[in-house]
């Protein structure tokens, strides 16, 4: 069965990808620095301080949060990896997205020409019901639909 | 394009490209950037900005390419701006591998960034710090000052020490806002956005270690403005050198282990003393904060090195940036320890880190206290401990800090002020 939550599109696109989920704020920086830095192929997330992602892939999933925390490198961090091509396809936030993230989608895809799809005020139930591994997809009108277990 | 923001016709030409594309493409950033937020007009920035990119990592060329498309269409930032701390290899005492990795692999881009920085209006070749506010630098807003300021730890202080108005800008979007001398009016900037929506309750035994009670609130109350009581009775209600210095330490924690862009201080942070619990919105939620929260927060800190009780080989202390006052001070402490474990040089490679200003200062005007730095074997640099630990051959050696932004980023392990200079006079645990 699945559900169908509604948010606000700040990046409009159409896609379909499995999720991973972090509860808490997800640090950006911490969280692709290593891969980034060592020009690795995919992300995998480097914060020691996300239980729920830390060590799992990042690069083409839909990164499901609350928002982001961290440095203020966090936009540019976002933007570097989209144009290196291994950010997240999508980022959905249950929260009003934050300042760094908002900044880091938008450089994206002024600048680059990427896209990191990029959804929020998706509210709380969505954070709860998504799932490590659930296939989403979002619609250009911020629409996400989770297929459940 | 279609957007929500009201401009005026002078921002709607920019928009439209009449001053050039680099400048539409800002401007075109910053308007998507407000209407994220639900702005509704830019306002003018009043004072000079501050970067968080300073560093030429090879990693960073998508950043490097907008520089080089923004020099290339003539524009440059409104007022000189200071940016976050440069690498420095000669005072931290690497190896020749480590050198190397930094010198070609890492930063194999800093010349021609630093360059790059240069032609967009940085403010000279020694402003590279994350404290610009120092009075050594000169980067001080006034109270009320509208700015376009990134780094998480200069954001909170300025917002928060000095009551200037600063969004917890990204990078980029900071220097877009130098250059267009205008930024989306929210959150931070509006007198809605710096209501506190916690009150967090300090009852403890003593006065708390600054990284770790920033830790505890940023923790809690993630981006949200705390308006913090119980402090007064162990930091009065002056904002002296001191406070100050512990409130750089305790935004710092609080802004990168959560996301704090600005905090109140009952009594003692200008718009606290001010405002009052005016400053406290309604329906803000209560944090109580005693010793046993603050163990157990400092409890919680994961340790990744490999193996837990391997020795330590090198102690940074100073993210964010030393005073010069806290430069007096740890010279003092380690004095102190020194003498009393009966040593004359510390125990491990031991690294302060400071403004180039600062460090020129203290070096001329306390000779004396420089000295003994020098015989203690501590070392002084301009670098940013964050940035030399983020390599494959810093991550994996046993690194120490008191400082709680290093600790959160990196594989360094947090030790509060006393014990750190018990542990790095000693040269282990």
């Amino acid at each position: 069965m699945s559900r169908v939550f509604k948010g606000r599109p700040v990046v409009a696109g159409a896609i379909s990808c499995e999720a991973v989920v972090s509860h808490g704020g997800f640090n950006t920086l911490a969280s692709f620095q290593k891969s980034a830095l060592m020009k690795k192929k995919q992300v995998i997330c480097s914060d020691q301080n996300n239980p729920d992602l830390y060590n799992k892939l990042l690069t083409g999933k839909a990164v499901c949060l609350p928002q982001t925390i961290g440095s203020t490198t966090g936009g540019m961090v976002l933007h570097a990896v989209s144009a290196m091509g291994i950010a997240p396809a999508a980022m959905l936030f249950s929260k009003h997205i934050d300042s760094l993230a908002a900044a880091g989608v938008i450089l994206a895809s002024v600048w680059t020409g990427s896209k990191i799809v990029a959804v929020d005020l998706l509210g709380d139930d969505f954070l709860e019901y998504v799932k490590d591994g659930m296939t989403l997809s979002v619609a250009p009108d911020g629409t996400v639909t989770v297929d459940g277990e | 394009m279609e957007h929500n923001m009201r401009l005026t016709p002078e921002e709607e030409a920019i928009l439209n490209g009449e001053q050039g594309e680099s400048l539409a493409k800002v401007m075109k950033t910053l308007v998507l950037y407000g209407d994220a937020f639900g702005a509704e007009k830019f306002v003018d920035v009043t004072g000079p900005s501050h970067l968080v990119t300073s560093f030429g990592l090879n990693v960073l060329k998508p950043v490097f390419a907008i520089m080089d498309e923004l020099i290339a269409g003539g524009v440059k930032a409104k007022m000189p701006f200071t940016v976050d701390p440069r690498p420095d290899f000669a005072n931290i005492e690497s190896g020749l591998l480590e050198n190397l990795v930094f010198k070609k692999i890492m930063y194999g881009m800093q010349e021609a960034y630093d360059a790059q920085l240069a032609k967009l209006g940085l403010k000279n070749s020694n402003a590279y710090t994350c404290t610009c506010y120092h009075e050594e630098v000169g980067n001080i807003p006034k109270y009320g000052d509208i700015l376009s300021w990134a780094e998480s730890s200069a954001v909170v202080y300025a917002n928060s020490v000095i009551g200037a108005r600063s969004n917890r800008n990204s990078g980029i979007i900071e220097l877009f806002g130098a250059i267009l001398g205008k930024v989306p009016f929210f959150d931070l900037l509006t007198d809605e956005g710096r209501q506190a929506k916690w009150v967090v309750e300090v009852k403890t035994s003593k006065l708390p270690e600054a990284q770790v009670l920033g830790s505890t609130v940023g923790m809690k109350v993630m981006e949200d403005v705390p308006y913090v009581k119980g402090l007064g009775q162990f930091l009065g209600s002056e904002l002296t050198g001191g406070v100050k210095d512990y409130l750089k330490d305790f935004g710092a924690a609080a802004a990168s282990n959560g996301a704090v862009g600005l905090y109140h201080i009952e009594g003692l942070t200008p718009e606290a003393a001010e405002k009052g619990e005016g400053l406290i919105a309604e329906g803000a939620k209560t944090y109580v904060i005693d010793d046993a929260e603050l163990d157990r927060v400092k409890a919680s800190y994961p340790v990744i090195w490999k193996n837990k009780e391997t020795k330590p080989v090198r102690c940074f202390i100073g993210c964010p940036h030393l005073s010069y006052r806290q430069l007096d001070d740890w010279v003092k402490k380690f004095g102190a320890e020194l003498q009393k474990q009966g040593k004359t040089k510390v125990g491990m490679i031991t690294v302060f880190t400071a403004a180039p200003d600062v460090i020129e200062r203290f070096k001329t005007e306390n000779m004396d206290a420089y000295g003994k730095l020098l015989r203690y074997g501590i070392k002084l640099s301009g670098f940013c401990p964050l940035m030399y630990m983020n390599n494959p051959l810093a991550e994996k050696k046993p690194v120490i800090t008191n400082s709680n932004k290093l600790r959160t980023y990196t594989s360094a392990r947090y030790y509060t002020d006393d014990e750190i200079v018990a542990i790095a006079v000693k040269g282990g645990f």
